[in-house]
């Protein structure tokens, strides 16, 4: 394999890393809004307080290293990506903050104070449209809405705006958030024993699984139209998505069967792995259509080697430490039924 | 519009969110080991108090980290945002420590969730301490790496530019620069000195409050003490500091002082003013002072800055800066020293109410100094974004909508430290030492130390 595969295979994983993890902290706090406006609060907000705050700065470095790691491989992509996005970048950065801070403020501040309504649910709006406006770099990257003028790239907002393939990418990534979180929280109630709380989610995930099929065949029904070329690599994948397709039947099956919530989140890792790669691979060589490819972005040999080196490193710290957190906080079962008060 | 200039906005831009940011990250790096002592402490003395301390350090130290998280990540994606072409060059370079700081950072994070909500799930209390060091060590290495990066914008190496094209790059020597020892240690040094002097000024506080708990003497004591010790590191590992300036970057020395002749002996100045002529009056002038913080011996000779052409003249109001952040070094050593003898010798005045004052005042002093002093050195960089590589203006983006992202930064960052302030004071005055301890007496049975 060479190095520029290499790199791009770890920044792909952080990505899928922090989709996953993001999507579930994104969801719960849209979940809990909800519930507030429909009166039926504590139900998600045990798990949020539980489960959540512990772990979102976790989930936070998964952005943070995916972030800094793409200037490390390719640091073309600061020139071009820098300069378009600051804007959507800024945005999905203030959103981000507004979600921090609830943490912040209302989870690790109060104790034995009751919470602030208006806020749980900025919390929980700001969760929606993160993936929303972070989703935008998908669209950008497919090409067609960046211009170079005068050696500078430029954005076309009203393009952007105006193209339906856009519309499908938020779409598809807000359900896929709500979808995810869904399926999750409702393993987690179940080990919680908490039956309200996992009849609720299970309702929820149902509800979602099938809009997230229409949205993901939309999207590649839109590209067909956009970036043809793309879209036959796409098809040149077809088993992969295939595959997914598959594995998301597995997983609502066993939803709806009540059986195996552990179970359903692993398919559902594994339906989201598939498509998370198979499309990564189908943009291949582009990180940006079609000015930069990972060929021409990269950089010197004697970075790259480090960066991996450091890497590789850094898993053999941090594999470990992440189990313990993970067999503290989800593995638990007396933590997570709430035996072992948090301090 | 104000800010029509993408260079200048995003030149305000960077300064808002670092100022902001450098806030936490003395706390990040900071507390963690005041957090460890205490609990240190706690085991061996076997003192509740200590123990208390560390519980209750630790509780708000997750509000202002959290805080940091948010903070770091604005820094971190703003970087390439609003200086795309520094970091398309940097990441060629220097993308290594900026990786590591993560790296370090995750180490933080995961074990300071599982200190933070582990509490009392460890029978064993020398358990729950050894958590602590991953924090600890995470936090410090953060600290580390990103001032690594900030120490190689200053004397960049490590590759060589041929055309235009810069080749043979080696990340592990631009890592270790000249400015690096030096600049690492001093901000490691003074985020102790900070924290500890923080923590102080609370004490203090509530001492003059009234509360006479034998707690909250046991923690100025402490705290007054590690600050005694960081703040002499933090002058001499600054006078190291002004070595490394005088050698590598004497502009931004020059400039820091306006010394604007070359001479030997040349003397300190303080404060002042400049008028017209380019003519100091009002100074204070210590004799043979700057060659002696630029070279170790009085009568040698410190360029100035007529050696360097008009547009390579760094801001000469970094002198004022300067100036901050040494008085207030000797001024907190002096306040640290006199109290410390104070309380062997039982000098009675460093318990009246306006020592204390005093102490409490020290606290965002200090702060003040770390602000002052990063203010001196990224402006005196000035007009280099990497010293003698790249320019600011070369840097910069070319978007134009920087000016409005100042305005909603800053609203967003007004929020968040009036935020902090309102959380931590509701958190600790709702529930002071007294009844805590109380609490903690119940629980175990009544018993008491
Ligand atoms: C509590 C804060 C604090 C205190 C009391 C001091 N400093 Fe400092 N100083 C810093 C906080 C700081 C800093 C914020 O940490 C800086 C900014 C950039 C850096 O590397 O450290 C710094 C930079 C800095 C530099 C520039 C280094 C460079 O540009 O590479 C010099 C020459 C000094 N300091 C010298 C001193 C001296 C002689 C002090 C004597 C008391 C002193 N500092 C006290
Ligand atoms: C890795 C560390 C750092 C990097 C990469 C970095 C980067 C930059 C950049 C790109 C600029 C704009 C260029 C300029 O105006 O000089 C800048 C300016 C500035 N930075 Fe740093 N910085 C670092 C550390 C810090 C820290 C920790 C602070 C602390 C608060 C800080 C304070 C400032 C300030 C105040 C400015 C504005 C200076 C001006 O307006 O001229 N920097 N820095
Ligand atoms: C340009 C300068 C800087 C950048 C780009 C930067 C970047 C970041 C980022 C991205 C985070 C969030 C943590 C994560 O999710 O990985 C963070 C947090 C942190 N930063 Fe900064 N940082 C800068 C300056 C500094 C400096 C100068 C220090 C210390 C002297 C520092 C110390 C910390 C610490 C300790 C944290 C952890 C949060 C906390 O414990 O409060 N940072 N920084």
């Amino acid at each position: 394999m060479s190095l520029e595969i290499i790199g791009i295979t770890v920044l792909w994983t952080f990505l899928f890393g922090y989709v996953i993890l993001g999507s579930i902290d994104f969801g719960a706090g849209f979940f809990n809004a909800y519930s507030i406006i429909t009166g039926r609060q504590h139900i998600v907000s045990n798990v949020i307080q539980r489960y959540l705050s512990p772990v979102w700065e976790v989930t936070n470095v998964f952005f943070v290293f995916f972030f800094v790691g793409i200037v490390g491989f390719f640091p073309k992509t600061a020139f071009y990506y820098g300069t378009v996005l600051l804007v959507p970048g800024s945005i999905a950065l203030i959103l981000m903050i507004i979600r921090g801070s609830y943490y912040a403020f209302e989870l690790y501040g109060s104790k034995g104070y009751k919470g602030h309504k208006g806020y749980a649910f900025m919390y929980g709006v700001a969760g929606v449209l993160v993936p929303a406006s972070l989703s935008i770099v998908l669209t950008i990257s497919n090409g067609g809405f960046i211009s170079m003028i005068d050696g500078n790239p430029v954005l076309d907002y009203v393009a952007l705006f105006t193209s339906p393939l856009t519309w499908s990418v938020v779409v598809l990534s807000t359900v896929a958030v709500l979808y995810i979180s869904a399926v999750f929280l409702t393993w987690y109630a179940n080990r919680a024993q908490d039956t309200g709380a996992t009849n609720l989610m299970r309702k929820y995930a149902m509800f979602w699984a099938f809009p997230l099929i229409i949205a993901a065949v939309g999207i590649i029904y839109e590209l067909s139209y956009h970036n043809p070329e793309h879209f036959s690599r796409i098809l040149d994948l077809w088993w992969m998505f295939g595959l997914s397709f598959l594995l998301w039947i597995g997983s609502v099956w066993l939803i709806w069967k009540r059986k195996q919530y552990g179970a359903a989140v692993g398919l559902l890792i594994g339906q989201f792995a598939l498509a998370f790669y198979a499309y990564g691979i189908s943009l291949y060589p582009y990180l940006l259509y079609p000015h930069l490819t990972i060929h021409e972005g990269f950089t010197n040999d004697a970075m790259a080697i480090s960066l991996i080196v450091v890497f590789i490193l850094g898993l053999i710290l941090l594999v470990p430490s992440m189990y313990l957190l993970v067999k503290l906080f989800l593995f638990d079962k007396e933590y997570v039924q709430g035996i072992k008060k948090k301090e | 519009m104000l800010f029509e200039d993408p260079v200048f906005a995003s030149r305000v831009l960077t300064l808002l969110t670092l100022s902001f940011h450098i806030i936490y990250a003395t706390i990040g790096v900071g507390v963690p080991l005041l957090i460890m002592i205490a609990h240190w402490v706690g085991i061996k003395k076997n003192d509740e108090h200590y123990l208390l301390m560390a519980k209750r350090w630790a509780r708000g130290f997750a509000v202002t980290v959290a805080v940091g998280v948010v903070t770091g990540t604005a820094i971190g994606l703003q970087l390439s945002l609003l200086w795309p072409n520094f970091m398309e060059l940097a990441g060629n370079i220097i993308a290594l420590p900026l990786f590591l700081e993560v790296f370090a950072f995750f180490f933080e994070a995961i074990f300071l969730g599982i200190y933070a909500y582990t509490g009392d799930r460890f029978k064993d209390k020398r358990k729950h301490f050894l958590l602590l060091i991953p924090v600890v060590l995470g936090a410090a290495a953060s600290g580390l790496f990103i001032t690594v990066l900030n120490a190689f914008m200053n004397s960049p190496q490590g590759f060589d530019i041929v055309n235009g094209q810069l080749i043979n790059a080696n990340p592990v020597a631009a890592m270790f620069t000249p400015a690096m020892p030096t600049k690492v240690a001093h901000v490691l040094a003074t985020a102790f000195m900070t924290s500890a002097f923080m923590v102080a000024a609370i004490s203090a506080y509530k001492m003059i409050k009234g509360s006479n708990h034998i707690y909250h003497k046991k923690s100025l004591y402490m705290t007054m003490k590690i600050g005694l010790v960081f703040s002499i590191a933090a002058a001499l590992i600054g006078d190291f500091s002004g070595k490394y300036l005088a050698e590598y970057q004497p502009e931004k020395l020059a400039a820091a002082e306006w010394h604007f002749e070359t001479e030997e002996g040349a003397p300190l100045l303080m404060y002042g003013i400049l008028d017209e002529n380019e003519e100091v009056k009002y100074a204070l002038k210590i004799p043979f002072g700057l060659s002696i913080l630029a070279h170790g011996t009085p009568n040698s000779e410190v360029i100035g800055l007529d050696q360097f052409p008009v547009e390579e003249t760094p801001p000469l109001i970094i002198h004022y800066f300067f100036d901050l952040m040494i008085t207030i070094g000797v001024f907190m050593i002096s306040l640290s020293l006199v109290y410390f003898i104070g309380i062997k010798r039982a000098w009675p005045f460093v318990k009246s109410k306006w020592f204390r004052s005093l102490i409490v005042l020290g606290g965002p002093l200090s702060f003040l100094a770390i602000e002052a002093g990063w203010w001196m050195t990224e402006m005196g960089r000035y007009p280099w974004i990497l010293k003698g590589i790249m320019t600011i203006d070369a840097a910069a983006t070319s978007s134009e909508y920087v000016g409005l992202m100042v305005i909603l930064f800053g609203l967003l960052y007004l929020f968040l430290g009036i935020g902090t302030v309102v959380v931590l004071r509701r958190m600790f005055v709702n529930n002071p030492v007294e009844i805590e301890l109380e609490k903690q007496r119940v629980a175990q049975g009544g018993e008491t130390t």
